[in-house]
């Protein structure tokens, strides 16, 4: 806690993140509280520009714009939370086991995380989305998504296991007594925890983006409001062209400021709990 | 030499066998979907005319024959491998007769043409503007750049190629809207074909540019504001050396993950830039790619996954061989 409090007196980062991240998340939560259902349309006058009635207007669905963005933005971040809780898990238990094993199960594994790699990505997405369109939820999106991202960061935490598993004070602490299990859990991964946030970070971006290119190609579950889906009924009715600027601009800014606010919470957090020194003992982070 | 092809021969091995199994799970992924590429023609087919029951079943048959859907999962294995070591991916499923590889060789050089110029550029790019925001970090252009692409970053692609059509073909029509080239022109190394070429690639290059540098750019700066700190810039600092020179050094550290991004990419080059060449109506291999997995064309999907396969676990193993000649500190162990 009083970590918390530092970071926030010292760290305009963290600040300005921290408030974006609250925001987002307020909003998020006033989805529950939304006067509509999120798949209600035609229940108001069509492409009203923002009023006090409805702060971000109306849409040519008849929907509340801005009560439509608080279940997009709830959606949204469910998809990207649980994709990159999935593979994430499963990139850091195959990292770590190829890293600490060694041996044939390495091989094994670093050739099947290899083989990850080298598939075209998003053609297998919209394939997989194309065929199970119909019982696409959140759980499966997400799975289809940690399918395809875990490989990367698999090869990456192995990496940084093996410069770990060379630094000198993994050999003291060995000779000092500690158990494997000891050196694993207070040795090697308080190392580990700055780069797994950055990573999740990615992650999550990866997993929005995904989301919303399928979206945009109409293979995701279009009635679910999310922010990809969003932006599809907005081009559909050519919010564009139309002029309907309040419908086609909100999912986006909120987009980029989600983002923005991920992306400096984990460069300070990072920073901090990881202090230039320390990363220069086990050679930067991005040793491959 | 010994050493050396003790360093090359196993990972020539490697990437034989990433190679193989990236392939076995191409083949295998469309299979496990319900998609039914055969049931899809005879849809279309029957739709229009009534037929003799007995014909659609003869039809049924030929088709699956031709398609390669006869028998086992296992047989349609050993029968696909068969065919792919003697160059054959088979006829497309839904631009019958034409076959993959024609089609591939139609539309592969202009999404080549297109993004190996948009790679490269966004590449060099991101790294020199990166390069120099971290060295310069606390000057006030440096901190504004910064947030600017920190901002343009996380806007997804599809939305900064629609801006770009809106403004510059549809407001300002300055750039045409669609297609590789003017219709009726014959691809020729004449100047009004080239011209054309670069009026219609000029868009869809700019976003590819812009879509990409964000991360090029914030991890070489993120690169290089940890070398900054570290004890051979501060000796060179401190000799006062001149910032050319510490500029070069601090590229050179900084180039190794750099590489790898860029050949990796340069190999994913072959799967085609699907919403690029959507939003555009670009001729390339990505919308031929899209079409066919919606339209089931399992042939032809196969043919570009394997294309795409090759060109990066290629560019890997290109990658393995070259290090040792671009960072002396590996060395062929």
């Amino acid at each position: 806690m009083s970590a918390f409090k530092e970071l926030l007196k010292t760290d305009r980062r963290f600040l300005i993140g921290f408030f974006i991240i609250v925001t987002v998340i307020i909003l998020a939560f006033m989805s529950f509280f939304s006067p509509y259902k999120p798949d209600e349309r035609h229940v108001l006058p069509k492409d009203q520009s923002p009023s006090l009635q409805h702060p971000l207007g109306t849409s040519s669905l008849g929907q509340d714009i801005f009560w439509l963005l608080t279940f997009a933005i709830k959606n949204s971040l469910i998809i990207g939370l649980l994709a990159v809780f999935f593979s994430r898990i499963g990139a850091i238990a195959i990292g770590l086991l190829s890293g600490y094993i060694g041996g044939n199960t390495d091989k094994v594994l670093t050739t099947l995380a290899d083989s990850f790699i080298v598939l075209p990505r998003l053609p297998i997405l919209i394939l997989l989305s194309f065929a199970f369109r119909s019982n696409l939820n959140f759980l499966t999106m997400a799975f289809l998504l940690a399918f395809l991202d875990w490989a990367w960061p698999s090869k990456r935490y192995r990496s940084q296991i093996l410069s770990l598993k060379e630094m000198e004070f993994t050999t003291t602490a060995i000779f000092s007594g500690r158990r494997t299990l000891g050196v694993i859990l207070k040795e090697h991964i308080p190392f580990l925890i700055p780069y797994i946030m950055a990573d999740f970070i990615s992650g999550f971006l990866w997993a929005i983006g995904m989301e919303i290119t399928l979206s945009v190609l109409g293979l995701s579950n279009l009635d679910t409001p999310t922010i990809g889906t969003m932006i599809y009924w907005a081009n559909y009715y050519q919010a564009m062209l139309k002029g309907t600027w309040w419908w086609i601009g909100p999912p986006v800014i909120a987009l980029i400021i989600t983002v923005i606010g991920f992306y400096l919470l984990s460069v300070s957090i990072g920073n901090f709990l990881d202090p230039r020194t320390r990363i220069q003992r086990i050679g930067g982070w991005r040793t491959e | 030499m010994e050493n050396l092809l003790k360093y090359i021969i196993p990972r020539i091995f490697q990437c034989m066998i990433v190679i193989f199994v990236g392939v076995t799970i191409v083949f295998i992924v469309p299979r496990l979907t319900p998609m039914d590429p055969v049931q899809s023609i005879i849809s279309r087919v029957t739709a229009l005319v009534d037929t003799d029951p007995r014909a659609v079943e003869k039809l049924v048959e030929t088709l699956t024959d031709l398609y390669g859907l006869r028998g086992s999962l296992l047989e349609q294995y050993l029968r696909f491998w068969k065919h792919l070591l003697s160059g054959d991916l088979g006829p497309s499923l839904t631009m019958f007769p034409a076959s993959v590889v024609d089609i591939i060789k139609i539309s592969l050089p202009w999404t080549i043409g297109l993004m190996t110029i948009s790679t490269i550029i966004a590449w060099l790019l991101g790294i020199i503007l990166g390069t120099l925001a971290g060295y310069f970090s606390n000057k006030r252009w440096s901190q504004i750049l910064g947030t600017v692409v920190m901002c343009i970053y996380p806007i997804p692609y599809y939305i900064i190629a629609l801006i770009l059509v809106l403004l510059f073909a549809y407001l300002l029509p300055i750039f045409p809207l669609m297609g590789g080239a003017s219709i009726g022109l014959k691809p020729s190394f004449s100047w009004s074909f080239i011209t054309s070429l670069l009026k219609h690639g000029f868009l869809p290059a700019i976003s590819l540019v812009i879509g990409t540098i964000g991360w090029i750019f914030m991890s070489q700066r993120a690169l290089i504001s940890r070398l900054v700190a570290s004890d051979f810039i501060v000796f060179a600092e401190t000799a006062s050396l001149p910032r050319k020179k510490i500029l070069s050094y601090l590229i050179r550290n900084s180039m190794l993950p750099q590489i790898t991004d860029l050949a990796l990419s340069l190999g994913g080059i072959f799967s085609g830039a699907i919403i690029t060449e959507q939003v555009f109506s670009y001729p390339g291999i990505g919308v031929v790619l899209y079409s066919a997995i919606l339209q089931g064309d399992f042939n032809l999907m196969m043919g570009i996954s394997i294309f795409s396969i090759i060109g990066i676990a290629t560019a890997a193993l290109v990658l393995d061989l070259i290090y040792p000649l671009l960072d002396p500190r590996i060395r062929y162990k």
